[in-house]
């Protein structure tokens, strides 16, 4: 049936991983130099191989594309078995984007072991592309927990002064959820005799009580990711301490692994339990849409105000896809795409005065506007954005989920409008006390505006925010087939 | 049964490993001190040679000579050749850290081997007797080797724990096999095994018997509540002896299982005593083991709480009965002996003269001063943890798998919930070596042997972890055509 390329997919899980190898291989000090730019040139390939699927891609095809399939564990039936729909293609290219973004903000900042710095990110990108393609649920799981080895390395050796407690928290956490679908995985493996492709779980018939054992389990592992209230506390305290990098990687594509295996494996797998106890995960994502919004209010951290704004704004992604329409849905994965480029933004303009600054609070800042205008421009390109304006790629996803939700219950529409309230009022006013106001000390006067790396790693940022914010047509369409198909395998019972 | 001349074949790995350490042990006398490298390489050609033999002599259809006292089969040659290797890796580790230390002795080679002949008997006898006689030459070698240093204090109190716990163990274990020998009137596992399928033995005697080898077994695997004696005799040994306290044995401890429990003891009836005795060994282990090593600041300490913890996911894979759970554990323990032969064989190389890197704060600032070994030790570590794409990862989840299929998934989430606890005290090594920021107190590794042995060891973790699959059809195959379920 398909004439793709076979292998193109493994060349984007490998590509990044191999180029890591090498960078580490190559990177004695005093060679920081040729690290930066064979990880440039690494990160870049790894976009320019995606441009092909991209422009191969099917998109009114429900089945998963550039399938391939090399049996790795014969014993257990456990393959290497990849494949992509828009869903995944469109968080792969968030992905490598993201990948390029990062290695430029290190550039000039990272001074302290460079090449294991940029052998992590490359490698990491690498495992998140592999968790995307996977179609094999051990595959997705071993690619899942891989991510957090490079991210705590990240954490943990270039991060802040807490950053220890940071990087153990968010080990842990993480993976004291992600442990559960491991059992979870195994189960299914058993009820379906033998299989651990997960086109063979889409199908499985599975009685009720275990449905809702399995979602539960699933659960654990992806809202703790995502993560939605109350197991969030781990993403301010990872998100503060990580470097500039850190952030943005964690911010853009890490939570998005959880919003990907909700529509991956909790919707399609266990359909009933999903509907079943849809009414209460919509209450944790109202919950997180407005609590946490009111809780990044008061902030004084710029880094843990964007974070627990990226907690309230995941909850609109989880809220979109458990009112199981298709505006929600859609909304859900136009939101997560357009969060993981505003959030990078954020951090990527947090990470610029941090470098000049050497501080994350509010109160050391105000007045920016007079000694960094290209800044203070794009900063609030991004700011509007995080606010949800119309023309903004932030609006797209928050209105689409929004309809949806109206459609559903007035009630569950009312409470996550709400954010677009607060959603502005806790940026703006973070941007108010940063950018405008009187010149706070001298060492604000002193500031130079972003220099042509910093400005072009911005500008790039915000010509897709705005672009997705007004044409965001091409997105919808990747993605459309996949929604359908989403839900269609959600709305059968499986019992 | 009559004696032939062939039977001697199917033990001539044995025979030749018998030869080679009487050869060494003369020889040594004659030596000078100066000359004491010969006593070495002569001792690893002979574990090399003994490993090649136990695959050459190879039988594949299970056959039991010497009077029923021993098994040649795939299962036994293949845990003979490996415990062989195992040794000697670890006697390359320990070279360096023998020599500083005045115990690159020839009784420290000749009582290795010595080990050795015992826990290859063990992996291939058929018989009540020759399994304890070979679990005695392995202990009684152990035991002088935990005093070998005389002049510490420590290891000589670890010795003597050792010692007085082990004989305790070893009564035990005695006793219940005098029952079982009083049930069915036969010590030879095959005719045990008939006579108990026969229904004329006694099965509240045999249950009694099965609970003091299971107290045996606990001791000797160091489960809960038998594990009193593991963390002060891996602290009190010198690092060389914990290392092959903490690798080989494991390997003649599980055939020990296999032979006593799978086979003398596989019958419906038994199994489901021992599975409910081995789950409280289990959990209580992996409860125990995991919680407890989070208090630990001495490595070896930790690590041999990190050891109990282990054994009791190793209990779990036996105690579901099955082909399966077998093979799980066969995984399992292979894999694990390669991980602890790299936790101890770092604590080896980081030794110095006068200096024993066992504290885990002397790690601190390794990824400065030996960045590569850091990163071999990081991989360890995250694959004692379990974290993929590490081989760890995979003989958790072979376990795992094998637990649900025995119909119990609360263990299976029991054992993923306490590898959470057990994730934090490895990670908290990564960090200790990645994180602190303090001055190194370790230098540049200069024992060249070794280093290469760690590399090979390290990769060899990261490598099996993305290609498993042979192994575990390695470990399928071997239990399918060696463990006879009568």
């Amino acid at each position: 049936m398909s004439t793709n390329i076979i292998g193109s997919l493994s060349l984007i899980v490998w590509l990044p991983i191999f180029f890591g190898i090498v960078v580490l291989t190559i990177g004695q000090d005093g060679r920081e130099h040729l690290v930066r730019w064979v990880s440039l040139v690494g990160s870049i390939l790894g976009a320019l191989v995606l441009v092909p699927v991209w422009t191969q891609f099917d998109q009114t095809k429900t089945e998963f594309q550039f399938v391939e399939s090399i049996p790795w564990i014969d014993t257990f039936n456990i393959n290497y078995h990849l494949g992509i729909d828009g869903l995944s293609l469109i968080l792969i290219l968030l992905n490598v984007v993201t990948t390029i973004l990062v290695v430029i903000a290190g550039w000039e900042v990272i001074t302290k072991r460079v090449s294991q710095y940029y052998a992590s990110f490359l490698i990491l990108s690498g495992i998140i592309n592999g968790v995307f393609c996977s179609l094999d649920a051990m595959l997705f799981y071993v690619f899942f927990e891989a991510t957090l080895i490079p991210m705590f390395l990240i954490i943990g050796i270039w991060g802040g002064p807490n950053r220890v407690y940071a990087a153990i928290k968010f080990f842990l956490y993480t993976l004291a959820g992600s442990l559960l679908t491991l059992v979870a995985l195994i189960y299914l493996y058993r009820l379906s005799a033998g299989s651990f492709s997960i086109a063979d779980f889409y199908l499985l018939p599975i009685p009720q009580s275990a449905q809702l054992l399995i979602f539960i389990a699933l659960f654990a592992a992806f809202a703790v990711k995502i993560p939605m209230w109350p197991v969030h506390t781990w993403l301010p305290d990872a998100h503060v301490e990580a470097p500039t990098g850190g952030s943005v990687v964690l911010a853009a594509v890490m939570l998005k692994l959880g919003g990907y295996g909700f529509l991956r494996l909790s919707l399609p797998i266990v359909p009933d339990a999903a509907r079943e106890l849809a009414p209460l995960v919509i209450a944790l994502s109202l919950i997180a849409i407005v609590y946490i919004g009111f809780v990044a209010l008061i902030q004084r951290d710029m880094k843990k105000l964007i974070a627990y704004s990226s907690i309230s704004h995941m909850g609109f992604v989880t809220l979109g896809i458990f009112i199981f329409n298709a505006e929600g849905m859609q909304g859900a994965i136009i939101q997560m795409v357009s969060h993981g480029f505003i959030s990078a933004a954020l951090f990527l303009c947090v990470g610029v005065l941090y470098d000049r600054i050497h501080s994350r609070q509010i109160a050391d800042y105000g007045g920016v506007v007079n000694s960094m205008p290209k800044f203070a421009a794009l900063f609030l390109v991004f700011a509007m954005a995080n606010a949800g304006l119309p023309g903004t790629s932030g609006f797209v996803g928050e209105f689409f989920v929004i309809m949806g939700a109206m459609s559903n219950n007035f009630w569950f529409a009312f409470a996550a409008a709400m954010t677009l309230i607060l959603g502005a009022a806790y940026t703006l006013w973070m941007y108010k006390r940063v950018v405008f106001g009187q010149v706070t000390s001298d060492r604000i006067a002193d500031l130079k505006d972003v220099n042509a790396r910093e400005f072009s790693m911005l500008l790039v940022l915000a010509f897709v925010v705005i672009g997705v914010g007004l044409y965001p047509k091409p997105f919808t369409d990747v993605i459309g087939t996949s929604v359908t198909t989403i839900l269609e395998l959600s709305s059968v019972s499986k019992y | 049964m009559n004696f032939q001349l062939s039977d001697l074949y199917a033990i001539s790995a044995e025979i030749f490993l018998l030869c080679g350490v009487s050869v060494i042990l003369l020889l040594d006398l004659f030596l000078s001190e100066t000359r004491r490298n010969v006593t070495y390489f002569l001792s690893l050609f002979v574990l090399v040679v003994t490993s090649v033999i136990s695959l050459l002599v190879f039988d594949f259809e299970p056959r039991v000579v010497m009077n029923g006292l021993v098994v040649s089969g795939p299962l036994s040659a293949t845990l003979k050749s490996i415990l062989c290797g195992l040794i000697a890796i670890g006697l390359i580790y320990s070279k360096d850290y023998l020599q500083c230390r005045g115990l690159h002795r020839g009784e420290y080679y000749s009582l290795t081997l010595f080990a050795a002949l015992g826990m290859m008997v063990m992996a291939s006898s058929n018989h009540f007797l020759s399994l304890y006689l070979g679990l005695e030459l392995l202990s009684l070698s152990l035991y002088a080797m935990v005093a070998l240093r005389r002049d510490s204090g420590r290891s000589s109190e670890a010795a003597i724990k050792y010692f007085v716990l082990g004989a305790i163990a070893s009564g035990m274990l005695l006793y219940g096999m005098s029952m079982i020998y009083g049930a069915t009137g036969n010590l030879n596992i095959e005719a045990i095994v008939s006579s108990i399928n026969s229904g004329n033995s006694d099965l509240n005697l045999l249950r009694l018997g099965l609970v003091f080898i299971i107290v045996g077994v606990g001791f000797k695997l160091g489960a809960v509540p038998f594990h009193m004696w593991i963390p002060d005799v891996y602290q009190g040994s010198p690092t060389s002896v914990t290392l092959l306290i903490g690798t080989a044995p494991k390997i003649a401890a599980f055939a020990f299982i296999i032979r006593l429990l799978a086979e003398s003891l596989g019958h419906p009836s038994l199994h489901q005593e021992w599975s409910q005795m081995l789950t409280v060994l289990a959990v209580a282990s992996l409860l125990i083991g995991n919680v407890v090593a989070i208090a630990q600041t001495n490595f070896k300490r930790m690590l041999a709480y990190s050891t109990i913890a282990h054994m009791g996911f190793l209990l779990l894979g036996f105690l579901t009965g099955s082909m399966n759970g077998y093979s799980a554990s066969l995984f399992y323990i292979l894999t694990y002996v390669f991980m602890a032969l790299a936790g101890f064989g770092v604590i080896l190389l980081l030794s110095k003269d006068g200096f024993e890197a066992e504290e885990l704060s002397d790690l601190g600032g390794l990824s400065r001063s030996n960045p590569w070994s850091a990163f071999l030790l990081m991989i360890v570590m995250f694959s004692m943890a379990g974290i993929p794409p590490t081989v760890g990862f995979w003989s958790k989840l072979f376990i795992i798998q094998s637990v649900i299929e025995f119909e119990s998934v609360w263990l299976a989430v029991v054992a993923v919930m306490t590898s959470l606890i057990g994730a934090f005290y490895y990670l908290r090594v990564v960090k200790i070596m990645y994180f602190d920021s303090n001055e190194s107190s370790t230098t540049r590794i200069r024992y060249r042997a070794g280093l290469v042995v760690f590399s090979i060891n390290g990769l060899m973790l990261l490598g099996m972890g993305l290609f498993p699959g042979w192994l575990l059809l390695l470990c399928q195959s071997l239990i399918q055509d060696s463990v006879r379920v009568f």
